[in-house]
């Protein structure tokens, strides 16, 4: 019984950063762009396919084992930075002025298009490829022993991001330039600032998480289609939770609905989908706006 | 019903019953394509408020498995297809109190959300829905008579008819009704409603029972249809194609939905089996010039096209 729970703690943490890598970038992006992108899940799963692609292709040119770990980040980079400025600048930079309904609607029409797209490239058959996994091999934590990967690795990376975000819009002068576009659009452009500039930074930045969450669970889980639309309604419950916008909140829901969901799965796997929602849904009746988020203001 | 929707609300039965008696394989395409029409009026209602739901597929598959449930000896279209639109109601009514109170990305992904848990559910638990496999639903009788399958298929077909032809007239009045012009409201200028001293939540909760009740109908006419269901009518991509019906036929009418609904099943037929792998790629790319560049739909063509000219002659 223990041993199960500290067996669903682990399994929690590791999942809870995978899916903060992906809210992270959901939320980051709602809160410059005032767009709920609902592609930003298949941003995850094609992460996560390229990876695994790329992991295949570097395995069979006979690298090094351990370079697997940094073909994970080439694949984010590279998803990220072609997805993400062709998707901004394309399509989004002209629905910005557009009602949330019809924004909301294309981005849901991208999401339609991506999800195939993956089908046609990668098929239908699971993909699984666990040599990153391998290449950390496994520790011992008390009776249990348990992948280095998932244990130090993804919530090393949640936490990195985390604190490296944090740092970056508190303290740089591009971060600080982004708040102040979230803060007030019409006031930071009056100031000088290139908010779509901003804007197209913001999207690529958030693309290139998604993917990297994407590219970290890759050998983790097997890549079937649909991963993309569990993930985005997951990390939608995680950033509603935490109120949308917010970053560290969205830390904090993540573990929440991460551990709740994999005590689920060791204690009654027939709720383990339902129960990120029931969280959700327990805070939102109390707190509309989630537990960190703040009301908008009514204008007549 | 004024005479601008009366004359093609006629003439487009008509042409659903001669496209029928043409190809009789049709009759079961065509008599989907109503029943999604029904759940995409729903749509429209909430789409009149400016919110959009990505999962209404969640009372369709409520409609459909509501009939799946019913024991066979019960097995009567006139009892199943109004027990299918109550339990889309009830559910309806149980998850628009939650929801009425939140608007645009929250209404649309908490409505995802729902139907994402409940095809979950209907996907897990196998002692009560069978998983995957889904359930068959026995041929049931109307008023009594046990049918043949082409006059089965016909019946289906010509009562599809008729309800969307009463339904549809009940929608216009609605949306004309002091009720449905509030729905525009809460999409311009929500505050404003409320200082008129009309709850905007309890306006949208109508609209979203109504809408719930519309899709458990459709839903119980698809297991009825059918004759099969599965939980993937709940799955999201069936909630896309509702709202990209919705937006293909044009919200400027409530003929809109079963003009989109009809063209869409139409072509899917043919582009389906011909790209089944890229299908939901067409759907997007359709929906993403229509918001750019037609944004009034089908609808919005065929008036440009017809009532106008005629308006001018």
């Amino acid at each position: 019984m223990t041993l199960l729970l500290f067996l669903a703690i682990l399994d929690g943490l590791a999942y809870a950063a995978q899916v903060f890598m992906v809210a992270v970038g959901l939320t980051l992006i709602f809160g410059v762009l005032r767009i709920l992108n609902v592609a930003h899940g298949s941003f995850f799963a094609i992460g996560g396919y390229v990876a695994a692609t790329l992991g295949a292709w570097a395995a069979a040119t006979a690298a090094a084992p351990v370079l697997a770990l940094p073909v994970l980040l080439l694949a984010a980079v590279l998803v990220g930075g072609v997805l993400g400025p062709v998707i901004e600048r394309l399509i989004l930079s002209r629905i910005y002025v557009k009602e949330h309904v019809l924004q909301l609607l294309v981005t849901f029409a991208l999401f339609m298009i991506l999800e195939d797209i993956q089908r046609l490239i990668w098929g239908v058959q699971p993909i699984f490829r666990d040599a990153p996994v391998r290449v950390l091999g496994q520790v011992e934590v008390g009776d249990i022993i348990y992948t280095a990967y998932q244990l130090y690795l993804l919530p090393g990376v949640a936490l990195a991001t985390l604190l490296g975000l944090m740092w970056f819009l508190r303290r740089t002068l591009t971060g600080r330039v982004i708040v102040a576009v979230t803060e007030d659009r019409e006031a930071a452009t009056a100031m000088g600032i290139d908010a779509s500039r901003v804007y197209l930074l913001t999207f690529t930045f958030g693309t290139v998480l998604a993917a990297l969450g994407g590219a970290l669970a890759s050998p983790t889980t097997s890549l079937v289609p649909g991963v993309g639309v569990n993930m985005i309604v997951l990390s939608f419950a995680v950033v509603a939770t935490a109120g949308l916008g917010q970053i560290e909140g969205a830390m904090l829901t993540a573990l929440l609905i991460g551990l709740g969901r994999s005590i689920a799965v060791y204690f009654a796997p027939e709720f383990e989908v339902v129960i990120p929602y029931i969280i959700m849904v327990a805070v939102l009746l109390v707190r509309p706006h989630g537990l960190f988020g703040r009301p908008e203001l009514r204008r007549v | 019903m004024d005479r601008r929707l009366a004359l093609p609300a006629f003439a487009g039965a008509a042409l659903v019953i001669s496209l029928a008696a043409g190809a009789p394989w049709l009759k079961f395409v065509l008599t989907i394509a109503l029943a999604k029409g029904l759940a995409v009026t729903g749509i429209l209602l909430l789409l009149r408020a400016g919110q959009v739901s990505f999962g209404h597929a969640l009372y369709i598959a409520v409609g459909a498995y509501t009939v799946a449930f019913t024991p066979p000896h019960v097995g009567e279209m006139l009892l199943l297809l109004p027990l299918a639109a109550a339990a889309g109601m009830i559910v309806g009514l149980a998850v628009g109190l939650f929801v009425a109170r939140y608007r645009d990305i929250f209404f649309g992904m908490l409505n995802l959300a729902f139907s994402m848990v409940f095809y979950s559910l209907l996907e897990k638990l196998y002692a009560y829905t069978k998983g995957t496999d889904g359930i068959r639903v026995p041929r049931p009788t109307i008023a009594g008579i046990a049918l043949e399958r082409v006059d089965y298929e016909w019946t289906m077909l010509i009562g599809g008819l008729g309800i969307a032809l009463v339904l549809g007239w009940l929608a216009s009045r609605f949306l004309a009704s002091p009720l449905g012009q509030a729905l525009p409201a809460i999409k311009t200028r929500e505050t404003r409603l409320e200082f008129a001293g009309i709850s905007a939540r309890r306006v949208l909760l109508v609209a979203y029972v109504i809408s719930a009740t519309l899709a458990g109908l459709g839903g119980g006419i698809i297991a009825c249809t059918t004759l099969h269901v599965t939980p993937l009518l709940s799955y999201w991509t069936h909630s896309g194609e509702l709202v990209f019906i919705a937006i293909l036929g044009g919200g400027g009418s409530v003929l809109g939905p079963y003009l989109g609904a009809v063209a869409y099943e139409l072509v899917r037929v043919y582009a389906a089996a011909a790209f089944p792998d890229g299908w939901q790629m067409i759907l997007g790319a359709v929906l993403l010039l229509i918001i750019m560049f037609a944004a009034r739909g089908l609808w919005g063509v065929y008036e440009d096209a017809v009532l106008r000219k005629g308006r001018r002659a």
